[in-house]
């Protein structure tokens, strides 16, 4: 362990790797921190395809994918530590960050430049989605019974209804179906599946499993483990039809209902990283910096990506960003452009740009158009697009020139 | 020698049993039908120690005696078991001048019964009492007595120094009759076994009609009332520091927000009579819930956002005809003790409820209670890595390296703390589930609700136990966390 790093890394999720490996690379150094004994994050205990399309041309499982990255961070003699959990990060001033650890062999007080923090996200629980009845065994989210099958080997029930079908739904309906269990229909809010178009052809008509939108469950009922849950229909404006209740009987209901930025450690910072209310995540610049300075995130701790790559990708663009930071003692001075949301436009990360380089913009919409333009509303730019749907985040790479005029302000919309 | 069983390990029970394990020429049982201790009425409560200004000496004289006891002994009883207790005080608000005068009344209540430091504020001292509170509310009455407590804590305290004293505890037991011969009891059949006992205390909460009814004493029917709970995460700004609660009615106290001992904001509860069969009745509903929040906007300034629940739950409480507490034993048969109608303020009146029980046993049943000469008042709590120094954390660390293990994120609860926690549970003769694991280390109370550890504490305490991870039980026989190994439904029928 040495006195003072360049980046401490948190989090070895595919964005902390892909961070950590690209400050190493970049000359820096650097520390990975990861709380659990094994490096990887989540796409260990995923056995499905649909990983590294994009940042390595090939179609991995997630278990593939994690291993491809960590021969990486190997070969580069990436410093780490394992089952370190981090307690809290302080600000002691602008080129110095305290980083409080905590693990097997006592506890650190590590000093860094900047701070990469990808600790990914949590998923949302059963109390924030106001499902209502019975406290009962047989209610896991789709990650803790993803978890009990591919690492602790552990089958969570028989007969599943799966809540929420956006694509860790989708994937664990069909991990459930591989198993042999019963899964006896995904349930979905909205009048469209919340997933990637390709999981819903592969996971669910492949396995001939019922998907019922405009959905929901009100309750989960039973004595000890679930028996049946009581679903209802709902209107666009997700309001519940009167007389609409139905009965499934089902042992296991999956949680499939959303993930939330794991922003724990930031939020009890006491300098304040500001964040963004609709992504729940920290607002950034293109750096990828969070309000406080030398702090970057990078991953699903961001915005919730549908590719592992783009997290990977997140996390590289952090790693650049550290290094103009230790370079130049901080990063240079800019005027930044706030981003903001326009028609059809639920949110945007990076929510600041400077203007004067290509960026990258992550969106997700509202809702569901075909055929349509997103459009920077000042400099009436457009980029066509084949469609959009809420559930495909868009990644749009904007020229340096599309930004040419823009003065404080820029307004992203979707024009049909 | 007498031997003594009281029937339910809640916080009555509990209270009792802890008590009589002071005396030598007692010899106490404590049976308790769930798996755990505290899992009946006392683990959905509310967790105030109220001052007593609530209870008309003139209708329930007996409650008010016992809540205005056991406030002052619960300063002592915490101290003495390293119970977290804090006395934040409460705020009973008024919005106009009629309900000014509701103030008044119980004020007026209060000083009957001895609470000392009770005043009516107006709104400007109420807003530096309480910024948090809704600045609509005009008057208040300030009760700076009041207390909060994590009821399920204050049970296992209780039970785990009650066992060091020589209390022995069945648990997982159901009382299914009591045998009485020639006026006298002789002993108590469970499920399980026959016990021979001299005594018998009923403290059965939502059941104690039910083991009454065995013997055949005490006609009255325990009612259960529902009450439904929001718990927000610990970091809401919304929170208030003071217990605040609208002007009771007859019925329930009303709707409170308090900060609860964990630092949590909570609201509720509701009070739903619900049928006397329905004593397993727990579930949540979106009316009760609605009802809460709407009580909320009048206690609070701005409620935070639903996104910030942390959960909801519901729990009953026992409502005796009448309101009426039956703390009695009866002449025509020797032994038996009824604690029974423990309904608010029970949690603040139990360490009086158990010297008033002692005081049955010596004045009516003529026991000469023999004091031990090395009972022990104290208990010591179980390690919260988090809440140490930094010196003493590395220290444990170096004794232990499971100190260094964080399993759960949100509450930085240790795999060491997970392990001191199974050992405790086994000490007071419990299941290992990971209910009784979670009101021990708070693992999974924090803001992801265990999606992310729920499964490495089940694999801690399936290596402990040497049990698979399948088999550990959520809270008890039929709740396990899983079904079998992952290729189990792939297996045929016989296989299996």
């Amino acid at each position: 362990m040495k006195d003072g790093y360049d980046c401490v890394v948190i989090g070895a999720g595919a964005a902390g790797i892909a961070a950590a490996v690209k400050c190493e690379e970049l000359g820096l150094d650097v520390l990975m921190i990861e709380s659990k004994e094994r490096l990887g994050g989540i796409p260990l205990q995923c056995t499905h395809p649909g990983f590294g399309n994009f940042y390595y041309d090939e179609n991995l499982t997630g278990a593939e994918f994690a291993e491809r990255l960590l021969d990486r961070f190997e070969k580069d003699k990436v410093e780490y530590m394992t089952e370190a959990h981090v307690s809290s990060i302080g600000y002691v001033s602008h080129l110095k960050k305290k980083v409080e650890v905590i693990n097997p062999s006592g506890l650190f007080s590590l000093d860094t430049k900047t701070v990469i923090y990808s600790t990914g996200a949590r998923e949302r629980h059963r109390f924030e989605t106001g499902i209502q009845g019975d406290r009962l065994s047989g209610v896991y989210t789709a990650g803790e019974a993803q978890t009990l099958m591919d690492i602790y080997g552990v089958m969570p029930g028989e007969r599943v209804v799966v809540v929420g079908s956006g694509d860790i739904g989708l994937i664990m309906a069909r991990r459930f179906a591989l198993e042999n269990a019963e899964v006896v229909g995904v349930i979905e809010m909205q009048p469209f599946p919340g997933g990637l178009t390709r999981n819903v052809v592969q996971c669910l008509h492949d396995f001939d499993i019922l998907l019922h939108t405009q959905k929901i469950v009100k309750e989960i009922r039973g004595q000890k483990r679930v028996e049946e849950v009581v679903t209802a229909d709902v209107d666009e404006e997700l309001e519940v039809m009167p007389n609409s209740e139905e009965i499934i009987e089902c042992d296991t209901v999956a949680l499939a209902t959303g993930l939330v930025p794991y922003t724990k450690i930031l939020d009890e910072m006491e300098a304040e990283v500001i964040m963004d209310p609709v992504t729940r995540g920290p607002k950034v610049d293109e750096n990828l910096e969070t309000s406080v300075p030398g702090i970057f995130a990078a991953g699903n701790v961001l915005t919730i990506n549908d590719y592992v790559d783009f997290a990977a990708y997140q996390g590289e663009n952090a790693a650049e960003s550290a290094r103009i930071f230790v370079e130049n003692d901080g990063m240079p001075s800019k005027d930044w452009i706030e981003v903001k949301r326009g028609r059809n436009v639920r949110s945007v990360v990076p929510q600041y740009i400077s203007g004067c380089r290509e960026v990258t913009l992550n969106i997700r919409v509202k809702k569901p158009e075909p055929a349509v333009d997103v459009m920077i509303r000042e400099t009436d730019e457009r980029i066509r697009t084949t469609s959009v749907n809420p559930g495909e985040m868009l990644r749009l790479n904007i020229s340096e020139e599309a930004l040419v005029g823009l003065e404080n302000k820029m307004t992203l919309e979707v024009e049909r | 020698m007498y031997k003594v069983a009281i029937i339910g390990a809640g916080i009555t029970g509990s209270a009792i049993a802890r008590e009589l394990s002071k005396y030598e020429n007692l010899e106490v049982l404590l049976i308790e039908k769930d798996v755990d201790v505290g899992w009946g009425a006392t683990k959905a409560n509310t967790g105030i120690i109220h001052p007593g200004h609530e209870e008309d000496p003139g209708s329930h004289p007996l409650r008010a005696e016992l809540c205005v006891r056991g406030n002052r002994l619960w300063h002592d009883w915490a101290v003495e078991m390293d119970i977290p207790l804090k006395w934040p005080g409460e705020l009973m608000i008024a919005n106009d001048e009629e309900e000014l005068d509701t103030l008044k009344k119980y004020r007026d209540i209060g000083r009957k019964n001895g609470v000392p430091e009770l005043r009516i504020v107006g709104r400007e001292e109420l807003w530096v009492l309480e910024p948090q509170v809704n600045q609509e509310a005009e008057f208040a009455l300030w009760a700076p007595t009041a207390g909060v407590i994590a009821p399920w804590e204050a049970v296992i305290a209780l039970v785990e120094n009650a066992v060091e004293n020589g209390v022995k505890t069945h648990l997982n037991t159901t009382v299914e009759d009591i045998c009485v011969e020639d006026g006298k009891i002789v002993s108590i059949v469970t499920e399980k076994s026959e016990i021979e006992v001299d005594i018998v205390i009923n403290a059965a909460g939502l059941f104690a009609d039910k083991v009454s009814k065995m013997i055949g004493v005490g006609d009255f029917e325990i009612t259960p009332r529902r009450g439904q709970y929001f718990l927000f995460d610990e970091d809401v700004d919304e929170k208030p520091d003071k217990l605040i609660h609208p002007t009771p009615t007859e019925k329930t106290k009303g709707v409170y927000a308090v900060q609860t001992v964990e630092g949590n904001l909570m609201l509720g509860p509701t009070a739903e009579d619900l049928d006397r069969e329905s004593k397993d009745e727990r579930s949540t509903s979106k009316e009760g819930l609605d009802f809460i929040w709407e009580h909320s906007k009048n206690l609070l300034k701005e409620l935070p956002s639903r996104k910030r629940i942390s959960k909801t739950f519901a729990g009953l409480r026992p409502e005796p005809p009448g309101g009426r507490y039956r703390i009695e034993s009866y002449g025509d048969i020797f032994g038996f003790v009824n604690v029974a109608g423990i309904r608010s303020p029970g949690l603040t009146a139990a360490p009086a409820i158990a010297h008033k029980v002692k005081d049955i046993l010596f004045k009516d049943l003529n026991i000469d209670l023999v004091e031990k000469e090395d009972w022990k008042p104290e208990r010591e709590g179980i390690t919260r890595l988090s809440n140490l120094s930094d010196r003493k954390k590395q220290k444990k660390i170096e004794e232990n390296s499971d100190y260094g293990r964080v399993v759960c994120m949100c509450k930085g609860v240790t795999e060491a703390e997970v392990l001191e926690a199974v050992e405790r549970i086994i000490k007071v003769g419990g299941k290992v589930t990971l209910d009784s694991v979670k009101f021990r280390t708070l693992a999974l109370f924090g803001f992801c609700q265990g999606s992310y550890c729920r499964a490495k504490i089940a694999e801690t305490i399936s290596e402990q136990l040497e049990v698979p991870i399948w088999d550990i039980e959520v809270r008890g026989e039929g709740t396990e966390y899983g079904i079998g190994d992952v290729k189990v439904l792939q297996c045929s029928e016989e296989e299996r």
